[in-house]
């Protein structure tokens, strides 16, 4: 394993310092439990738009908290969900009031650990809704699984609502939005190369040198089918065909798009893929309104893309040009 | 004999040092199906939970239980940390005000602790879940009592059923968790949640084989 770190065990804690020490103007980190949030946090009488998940996927979430997105991010270990007391202090430490939205990924631990933490705050007679994201069209619907895991959508759906919670929406026209968001986002990634988590210290798995995993998951989950590695554009069509076909979207159809790196990948061979996402919305009459590319939910250093779509109504892509300050996003202010 | 205090508390020591022991073994049947982190994060656990119990000075079993638990969801993460933190915090509320455990408590605070994991993870026997392992368990400590056997042997029985539960996932096709993204894939390894609950009650066998 070669990495740029200190001690497998502190990945964490250290990367959590660097960021306090970064961006004192915008976020505020507090440990044990481990969460970061809105350094002018808490804003009275705001719904507190809260996530959170295992480390590794940089900048989400924690990278996403500021003006206009999330009150407050709680970090797992690498690839391990965030436990019920990191979400519970969070909570009450940024909650203004109106109520605490929590944007949730579809996988097992994460929803039993926010659960638990929606348990003990309404104990409290705190107001808590969950949004759960399920989008990964990699995963085939299935009566008996987990169910679809939760990927690209979750940031766009972050975004959306950041924004829609800072224009005074209350508890339950955010939950309305965020289902709404959740229904209509669906994504599909790949990887050229595994990763390794710090503490594990070796390759999640096994990938040779001329293979490629289509479907891959966040955390190196096993996609749909693995192959001899393609062109560009034939990796592109096996990625959008899936998406485009489940929801399905159509021709007329608006989309906010998103063509993420998994980590490893650079911005050049993201826009050779957002050429050939762009051809084939073009072909089908959907328009791309907006789009966003680069690093955004990561799985450490794995070398691979991931594309999201999201069908936008005019509400969404108004709260999407919102202005935003994190991090990670910023734009119009 | 009934357990005291003291017997729980060695149980509990055992199971940490059985998951150090086993850590890079969980983690590696954990990396076939799932994301290779339950040995970590089961030994991470049980670590924090010790150190909390050392300067804990309990009034009842019930607090230790419960003190394990509140630990286990607060280090564990993942599946297991809610899974985990809700057995013992369950056996925790059985035991509650108990100053010993007969062989009978023993089996109300086990019923209560897996029925506790069944409502948080929704898992069904036949998923390729830690399920697999503690309903079997279950199933034989109360029958080994039934027919008279005595503590020691009823937890004996009890952790072969639990092995016998948890080899038996291996063909299983995973229906809860991340191994169920596999399908078809997750069949032929065997299922690392089983595999710590064989482990911990194993370990009860093990300490209270003496103290039963």
């Amino acid at each position: 394993m070669k990495k740029l770190i200190n001690d497998p065990q502190n990945v964490v804690p250290e990367a959590l310092e660097g960021m306090a020490k970064a961006h004192p103007d915008l976020v505020k980190v507090h440990f044990e439990p481990n969460f970061v949030y809105r350094a002018d946090a808490p804003r009275q009488g705001k719904v507190a738009v809260i996530s959170g998940g295992g480390s590794g996927h940089e900048p989400m979430h924690v990278g996403f908290v500021g003006y206009g997105m999330l009150d407050a991010a709680c970090p797992g270990a690498v690839f391990t969900s965030p436990t019920p007391d990191q979400m519970y202090e969070a909570a009450k430490t940024v909650h203004g009031g109106a109520g605490i939205l929590l944007i949730v990924k579809n996988y097992a631990g994460d929803v039993m650990n926010f659960d638990m933490a929606a348990d003990l705050l309404r104990g409290e007679g705190l107001q808590v809704e969950s949004v759960l994201i399920a989008d990964d069209v990699a995963v085939e619907s299935s009566l008996y699984s987990q169910g679809r895991r939760g990927t690209g959508t979750t940031v766009l759906a972050e975004k959306i609502l950041g924004a829609a919670a800072e224009q005074g929406y209350d508890l339950q026209r955010l939950a309305d939005l965020g289902r709404r968001v959740a229904e209509n986002g669906r994504c599909m990634g790949m990887a050229l190369t595994s990763c390794t988590v710090p503490h594990v210290g070796k390759p999640t798995f096994e990938l040779g040198e001329e293979e490629m995993e289509i479907g891959i998951g966040i955390h190196g989950e096993p996609g749909r089918y693995r192959e001899p590695l393609k062109r560009a554009d034939e990796i592109v069509e096996r990625l959008m065909e899936p998406i485009l076909s489940d929801l399905p979207f159509r021709s007329g159809d608006r989309v906010i798009c998103m063509v993420n790196s998994m980590g490893g990948t650079p911005l050049i061979e993201l826009y050779i893929v957002y050429r050939k996402v762009a051809q084939i919305c073009e072909e089908r009459g959907i328009q791309i309104a907006r789009n966003l590319i680069g690093p955004y939910i990561t799985s450490l250093e794995m070398a691979g893309t991931s594309i999201t779509l999201l069908r936008a109504d005019d509400e969404m892509l108004s709260l999407w040009d919102h202005p935003v300050k994190t991090p990670a996003l910023r734009w119009g202010m | 004999m009934p357990l005291t205090q003291e017997a729980v508390r060695a149980w509990l020591q055992r199971c940490a040092a059985v998951l150090e022991e086993n850590r890079d073994y969980l983690t590696q049947l954990d990396a076939a199906i799932g994301d290779a982190d339950h040995g970590v994060n089961m030994d991470r656990g049980f670590k924090a939970a010790m150190a909390r119990l050392a300067s804990l000075n309990a009034p009842d079993i019930g607090s230790v239980f419960k003190t394990v638990g509140m630990t286990l969801v607060a280090t564990v993460g993942g599946a297991g940390g809610p899974l985990y933190g809700t057995f013992f915090l369950q056996l925790g509320v059985k035991t509650a005000n108990k100053q010993e455990l007969t062989p009978h408590d023993w089996a109300e605070a086990l019923e209560a602790a897996i029925n506790g994991v069944i409502a948080r993870g929704q898992a069904r026997p036949g998923d390729k879940t830690m399920v697999d392992a503690l309903l079997p368990a279950l199933e034989a400590y109360k029958a080994a009592l039934q027919e008279g056997a005595s503590f020691a042997e009823a937890l004996a029985r009890s952790a072969a059923a639990a092995e016998e539960g948890m080899k038996a996932t291996i063909p299983m096709i995973a229906k809860k968790g991340r191994a169920s993204y596999l399908g078809e894939r997750s069949a032929g390894h065997q299922d690392p949640g089983a595999t710590s609950s064989y482990l911990l009650l194993q370990a009860a066998a093990e300490t209270w084989a003496d103290a039963a």
